[in-house]
């Protein structure tokens, strides 16, 4: 038993972790003003852009795997552009899955941020305006300090939905050892080669990971909503 | 001086109507805005404050607020607004809620100190009681040592007792600050003491326009006293009928003959009025 352990290959973990993390960290700066300009917004071209935010969540990930994998090929116009003029390949390798999780996982993030601005007083933030304050400053300053509940849920769940995806990250990446595959793939892999004892290794540490890390945002968020008691 | 003269289409509790408004604002008054709930009073101070939009000019101290060309966005009015819901940052001590309009510490220290909330300085919003509250709101609003300061019923959340401590809060700083203030009120009380110019607004627009005391008062020709109330009931005591009203916070009783009964409607806005020693009872027409 300590054997299989000694042995068993940790890259697939590692590289999920590091996906999750390049992901949630280029996710949240981006959409931390999509949301804000989501939120914000009267125009009446808005649920255009909240639907098209919202698509990931709907479509099945091969159909978005396809799109993506065809639009970063180096027969694409965008894919040819980044391997002539930058020298980068984008499909088969960690930058393409870079993108192609930042688009899988676009409402994760969007989506708990949106709802935690829309739910701030309308009357706060023009107090905040009128106190002589930019749509910046009272974005950083006001907005963002006050919905630290949304903050965590959208920063967590980002991860864990990056973590677990399976179907894009296969079409757009494959399988390269210690570039693209992923733990969710290398299960995948397990179960078809018939090594179970891997694959449940590799299954229970992440239902426990997973597990672990819900549980961290469900009592952040209970003791915030304590301490908080609603907004003044 | 600030001269308003604004149009703006509204969507009111009574169907579509019209804001219109032309007003001409001394400097340091303090003017109350009163009128029934739709009748256009805060929009009336959003559109002062560049919250909304409008048509139409707007004008203090000569610099332009509103015209055609342009609208001064609310970051550039230097106005403060006392919201009735306070609207305080919960993620900041009450100093700090002041600081962030202006790192002024020694303002900020001195605006606390007027309304005895030094002590609290460094609590969170959340920890304070209403009347708390409406203070820092109140001392945030000075912060920037506004042109207008602009109150949005910022009593009438607050019980009676409350209420006229902040009252004479507010009269205190509009009297070091002098402050040009405009505070939407209902509370004939609270604006006999501070205001010393009412404006009525009725479906968006000024139908009355003066001092407390002309605009406030109902009494007419010989009546000594009058009061407006809602007649409740009507109840037959043997022969003759009682009336039973209610004034404010207090119910009272007018005896009337057979015919006054039969000629007031229970639901009705009624005045009482005496001349002599014999109250008076006559229907209000609205």
């Amino acid at each position: 038993m300590i054997e299989v352990f000694k042995n068993l290959d940790l890259s697939p973990f590692i590289l999920s972790f590091k996906l999750a993390g390049t992901t949630t960290t280029i996710l949240f700066v981006l959409s931390v003003f999509i949301a804000w300009n989501l939120s914000q917004s009267r125009s009446k071209f808005k649920p255009i852009f909240e639907a098209i935010t919202a698509l990931p969540i709907v479509l099945p990930p091969s159909v978005l795997g396809f799109y993506i994998l065809f639009t970063l090929s180096q027969n694409s116009p965008l894919g040819h552009f980044f391997n002539e003029y930058l020298g980068i390949k984008m499909v088969f390798n960690f930058s393409g899955l870079v993108v192609a999780s930042c688009i899988y996982s676009l409402p994760f993030m969007v989506q708990p941020l949106q709802s935690g601005f829309e739910t701030l007083p309308k009357n706060m933030l023009e107090a905040s305006y009128i106190a002589g304050k930019s749509k910046f400053t009272t974005l950083f300053k006001v907005a963002l300090p006050n919905i630290k509940p949304s903050l965590m849920t959208a920063i967590v769940i980002t991860f864990a939905h990056t973590v677990g995806e399976f179907g894009v990250v296969l079409m757009v990446g494959g399988s390269i050892p210690n570039e693209t595959k992923v733990a969710s793939v290398a299960i995948y892999e397990m179960v078809e080669i018939m090594d179970y004892t891997t694959a449940h290794i590799y299954s229970g540490a992440m239902v426990t990971i997973s597990f672990m890390v819900l549980l961290i945002v469900y009592v952040f968020n209970r003791k915030q909503s304590r301490q908080i008691g609603g907004i003044a | 001086m600030i001269e308003i003269a604004i149009n703006k289409e509204l969507l009111g509790s009574h169907g579509a109507m019209t804001l219109h408004v032309e007003l001409e604002i001394e400097n340091q008054s303090f003017v109350a805005l009163s009128g029934q709930s739709g009748s256009g009073k805060t929009t009336l101070l959003r559109i002062l404050a560049g919250l909304e939009t409008a048509q139409g000019a707007i004008s203090v101290d000569g610099e332009v607020w509103l015209s055609p060309k342009k609208t001064l966005a609310p970051q550039q009015r230097g106005i403060g607004f006392v919201f009735q819901d306070y609207a305080l940052f919960p993620n900041m001590s009450v100093l700090d809620n002041l600081l962030f309009v202006r790192n002024d510490q020694s303002l900020a220290r001195h605006l606390l100190s007027l309304t005895q909330m030094e002590e609290l300085a460094s609590r969170r919003p959340n920890s304070l009681s209403g009347g708390q509250k409406q203070r820092v709101s109140l001392c945030r609003a000075m912060m920037n040592r506004p042109k207008l300061l602009l109150m949005d019923e910022p009593l009438s959340a607050l019980d009676p007792e409350m209420r006229t401590r902040l009252q004479h809060e507010i009269l205190m700083l509009h009297r070091e600050f002098e402050t040009t203030t405009i505070m939407v009120s209902h509370d004939p009380s609270e604006i006999y003491r501070l205001s010393n110019r009412v404006i009525v607004l009725k479906q968006g627009a000024v139908v009355n326009d003066g001092d407390a005391k002309s605009v406030l008062l109902k009494t007419q020709g010989s009546q000594k006293f009058s009061f407006e109330g809602e007649l409740l009931d009507v109840v037959k005591v043997d022969v003759i009928y009682i009336a039973i009203v209610s004034i404010g916070q207090q119910i009272v009783e007018v005896v009337l003959d057979e015919s006054e009964a039969k000629e007031l409607q229970v639901g009705s806005t009624v005045s009482i009025s005496t001349k002599a020693f014999a109250p008076i009872i006559q229907s209000v027409k609205k």
